[in-house]
């Protein structure tokens, strides 16, 4: 019962604080650049301000246009049903979940990106052609690490994935394996959320972008949907990879629940610190990182054969 | 039984009759459609009573062919297998009559539509066959109809050169299938079926000829190269019906003799994880390097045979294994993908087959902004392209998502190597969907969305009423499965336990694929109610706003051409460059050149590799050899007479010695 209300209150908590995410790592860029920043509640002003504009849109564009935001925002939000958090057990767990977890994703980014390509501008058709190509390669190195996972766990849900996984765990699946499946999961969030060093969300170029150009004709309302569905989405993953490597679970619920937003934030600094010290690879040097993350999940597989 | 031999008889009446009133238009597609509709509304419910009960139906009756008896039988999986065949063929025909009046007057149609009937005769009869010669009788005349059909337009070379190809393939897997009935019948003296038994030869050699007869047909790679040159050749609601039906006639006779082989060791269960990852992942990948628009799809249809071949592969190591939760869910997302892949992917070829009609053109880089001209095509065409992509709600995603739940089974509870097929089923299939998403973006993308990139798509108008009723029906039919997975995967379990060799109602499988497929279905409504309550609140919030139309934004210009669109080609670039090591694109053209380039040009294509490197050199040193033997055929009469008398002189000697 403890455990039914507390997957309930990380959906709300999750809903509620994912923009704030942002906030932090906007906050830890501008720390390392000795800026004073911009507000941490930055983007939850932002949405606000949106939601109460009209709309513009292209005369080229169809439904399809209009129903981009709407779908990837509800894509992404089911998404969360499945995804455990702080050792709470999620609403929807089931056998295969993850299956259906990736899958969501991929209908948000499938409807970004036909979104992107009903405006019929080059730029999004630049930006839609690259997310499409990363995204497929960044799909088998989640898939393979959650194997691995469920493997170890000897359950094939997400939630039985995440139980089973210890902070201090030295044992002959713990350790090597979930400090690679952690790693390759890293590099997935950093490039399904088009964080340096995969695309850069704060460049003024349009040529340059991946996420942000794909979303350029989008205004009012349906800007912030996208934008709220790319905070959700940065929520969903982030969890998945703090789960592995941050995993402290003391037993009792609250506890944890607060160990577990507190290991958000520090994933939101450390994001912060990727982006402030690092450049972003050339884009012909991006499917290596995620090939890269494939073969990192894959020993990490291997590992559990022993 | 009796109404499935009636349906038969009516496919074969009604086709002749159409020959026969070849030249009367109206009265030759009323025969046509009726008997399609008719076998179709006679034989469905035989089937699906069939895969209900779970009972099979047999009949024997004794015929002058030597090695047994003209048989017929009906069991779950041969229902199975009739189903797509039985709602694709009738929809196929509605969209023929429409599709082929472009042609009425200046083509023989009646032939046509005579093969058409054939053709799915021949199908229907192929998977109720008994007999090994009833069968290959059966499976050869489906190969010469759909022979007949894919040469339609024979005045084109092209199509014509693709005929041959396709001939040729057929009869070197058939020959294969000689061999593996001849070894099977063997031991037994029989070619009846229930007589087949493995005899004192290899079992895996017995195998390896079922995989190579039967995968040329599916397209297992590298046997697929029939595909991508007979699909876009044909009438679109013949390649519908080739690749959405005729080509899984392949996983039916595989599963079959599987039946008849007995225990899987682990070796053919990998074999199969391996054909399926090749042919899966390879034949998205050439699908995103095609800029025709039935080439990428007949290039999906290896693909989505990839897909079948996982599951397959993961439901035989579950039988090697003694895991019977992990076959069941192997075999069943199998299945269940086989009628998945009939239902998106006839929609898909009818829809390419639409566009075709309206545009007179299949370069998905003339296209473009074909969503506002013709609605009723794109928005089908768009449901298809997601169940392909495997996206949930649709149907794709349901029997993925079974082979996936399949291979992690494995890899929870099996140990050692075999557990490796969790990752490697799941690192695959992965790949597969997110490239797939990728080429469908593509095509769709750049077909329906943005603005014509040609007068051909500018001038485009929706398509007549007998080509949108399919595309609807099937567009429904995709959701409507996504939606009730549970049942569906419930319904067909009389067949899954058939396949995967499991006692008939065994629990254990259906225990665990029934609750997470509910949850699937519960996920997708739970997906479609928000979109719902979505498109509500922002109505509600834009309800006394102003809406404004604008330019799409181009930095400020305020003149946006359509030739400034992405392209196709431009779009796959980053996938095929990457993995162009397998792709082998060709690039030809000028590059630009100096500060102030005044032309430049670019050409891609990507024809098959394996075509062009194995096959091709091959059949060309074939060719040589017998060219130099050509000298016994001098074409001398006298010469002819001479070898007649050597023989017999011949013949002679041996027979006194």
């Amino acid at each position: 019962m403890i455990m039914a209300i507390a997957a309930v209150i990380h959906l709300l908590v999750a809903l509620l604080l994912a923009p704030l995410l942002l906030g932090v790592i906007n906050r830890t860029k501008a720390v390392f650049a000795g800026r004073r920043g911009q507000p941490l509640l930055q983007l939850y002003a932002d949405l606000a301000k949106l939601l109460r504009k009209g709309a513009v849109y292209s005369g080229t564009t169809t439904w399809v246009f209009r129903a981009g935001p709407l779908v990837t925002l509800a894509a992404v939000t089911v998404s969360l049903l499945v995804v455990p958090f702080a050792g709470v057990r999620a609403v929807g767990a089931f056998p295969g979940d993850f299956v259906l977890f990736a899958y969501l994703l991929a209908v948000a980014r499938f409807f970004t990106v036909i979104a992107a390509l009903d405006t019929g501008s080059s730029f999004e058709g630049m930006g839609a052609s690259r997310e499409v190509a990363f995204s497929a390669l960044a799909e088998p190195a989640l898939l393979v690490g959650l194997a691995a996972l469920a493997r170890r766990a000897g359950g094939a849900s997400l939630s039985d994935c995440y139980e089973a996984v210890r902070l201090f765990d030295f044992g002959p699946n713990g350790g090597l394996p979930l400090l690679l499946i952690g790693a390759a999961f890293f590099v997935v969030f950093l490039a399904e959320n088009a964080r340096i060093p995969f695309d850069d969300p704060n460049t003024h170029l349009e040529l340059t972008m991946i996420h942000e150009v794909m979303v350029l004709d989008h205004g009012g309302p349906d800007l912030a949907f996208v934008q709220y569905a790319a905070a959700l989405k940065l929520w969903v993953l982030g969890a998945l990879v703090v789960g592995i490597l941050l995993p402290l679970r003391t037993g009792f619920v609250a506890l944890d629940f607060g160990f577990g937003l507190a290991a958000m934030a520090v994933l939101a600094v450390a994001t912060g610190c990727v982006e402030s010290t690092k450049a972003r690879v050339r884009l012909t040097g991006v499917p290596q990182l995620l090939v890269a993350a494939t073969v990192l999940a894959g020993v990490g597989f291997g590992l559990t054969l022993r | 039984m009796i109404l499935l031999i009636a349906s038969l008889a009516l496919l074969l009446g009604g086709g002749a009759a159409a020959l026969a009133a070849s030249r009367r238009d109206r009265l030759r597609n009323g025969i046509v459609l009726g008997s399609l509709v008719g076998a179709s509304l006679a034989s469905l419910p035989v089937a699906i009573v069939t895969i209900a009960r779970g009972e099979s139906l047999a009949l024997q009756w004794p015929w002058s062919v030597p090695l047994g008896s003209f048989a017929l039988g009906l069991d779950p999986l041969s229902a199975f297998f009739l189903l797509p065949i039985l709602v694709l063929a009738p929809l196929a025909g509605i969209y023929g009559v429409g599709y082929l009046r472009a042609w009425q007057g200046r083509k023989n149609l009646g032939a046509s539509w005579f093969f058409f009937n054939v053709l799915v005769a021949c199908m229907m009869l192929v998977v109720v066959a008994r007999n090994a010669v009833l069968f290959l009788v059966a499976w050869e005349a489906m190969a010469l109809a759909s022979y007949a059909l894919v040469v339609f337009e024979d005045e084109r070379g092209d199509v014509r050169g693709a005929g041959r190809t396709y001939l040729v393939a057929t009869h070197l897997g058939t020959g294969a299938l000689f061999v593996l009935f001849v070894l099977l019948g063997q031991p037994a003296g029989s070619l009846d079926f229930a007589d087949l038994g493995a005899g004192a030869g290899s079992l895996s050699l017995l195998f390896a000829l079922a995989v190579i007869g039967f995968g040329t047909k599916a397209g297992f790679m590298p046997l697929h190269v029939w595909l991508p040159e007979a699909h876009p050749a044909s009438p679109s609601h013949v390649s519908a019906l080739m690749s959405g039906v005729m080509i899984k006639t392949g996983i039916y006779g595989l599963l079959r003799i599987l039946m008849v082989l007995g225990a899987p060791p682990p070796a053919w269960g990998w074999t199969m994880v391996a054909i399926g990852a090749t042919s899966g992942v390879l034949g998205v990948l050439f699908a995103l390097a095609q800029h025709d628009v039935k080439r990428l799809l007949a290039y999906h249809s290896v693909e989505n045979i990839g897909i079948i071949a996982l599951g397959l592969g993961v439901g035989l190591l579950g039988r090697s294994y003694d895991q019977p939760a992990m076959a069941y869910l192997g075999f069943a997302g199998a299945l269940l993908h086989v009628a998945n892949h009939a239902l998106f992917k006839g929609l898909l070829f009818l829809g390419a087959g639409a566009v075709a009609h309206a545009t007179h053109t299949r370069e998905i880089d003339h296209l473009g902004g074909l969503l506002k001209r013709m609605p009723w095509t794109g928005t089908t065409f768009l449901a298809g392209s997601a169940a392909i992509s495997g996206l949930p709600p649709f149907n794709g995603f349901v029997s993925e998502f079974l082979i996936f739940l399949g291979a992690l089974t494995g890899a929870v509870t099996l140990g050692g190597a075999g557990a490796a097929v969790g990752a490697v089923t799941t690192g695959a299939l992965g790949l597969i969907g997110g490239l797939a998403a990728a080429c469908f973006a593509k095509a769709f993308g750049i077909m329906f969305l943005g603005e014509p990139r040609s007068r051909h798509a500018a001038d485009a108008t929706e398509v007549g009423r007998s080509l949108r009723v399919p595309l609807v029906v099937l567009a429904a039919a995709c959701l409507a499965i996504g939606l009730g997975a549970p049942f569906v995967v419930a319904g067909l379990d009389s067949v899954v336990v058939a396949a995967a060799g499991l006692p008939p109602h065994d629990p254990a499988g259906r225990a665990l694929a029934g609750p997470p497929l509910r949850m699937v279905a519960l996920g997708s409504a739970v997906l479609l109610a928000l979109v719902g309550a979505l498109v509500l609140a922002r109505r509600g919030l834009l309800a006394r706003r102003t809406i404004t139309t604008a330019l799409t934004w181009d930095c400020g210009y305020a003149a946006p051409d359509r030739r400034m669109q992405y392209t196709a080609a431009g779009f796959a670039q980053p996938l095929t460059s990457l993995f162009r090591f397998a792709l082998r694109t060709r690039r030809e053209g000028e590059p630009v050149r100096g500060l102030f380039p005044a032309r430049a040009s670019l050409a891609t294509s990507t024809p098959d590799p394996m075509h062009r490197e194995i096959y091709e050199p091959v059949f060309a040193a074939v060719g040589r050899l017998f060219a130099k033997r050509r000298w016994v055929q001098g074409g001398q009469t006298q010469l002819y007479v001479l070898y007649i008398v050597l023989t017999l002189l011949v013949l002679l000697v041996w027979e006194l010695s």
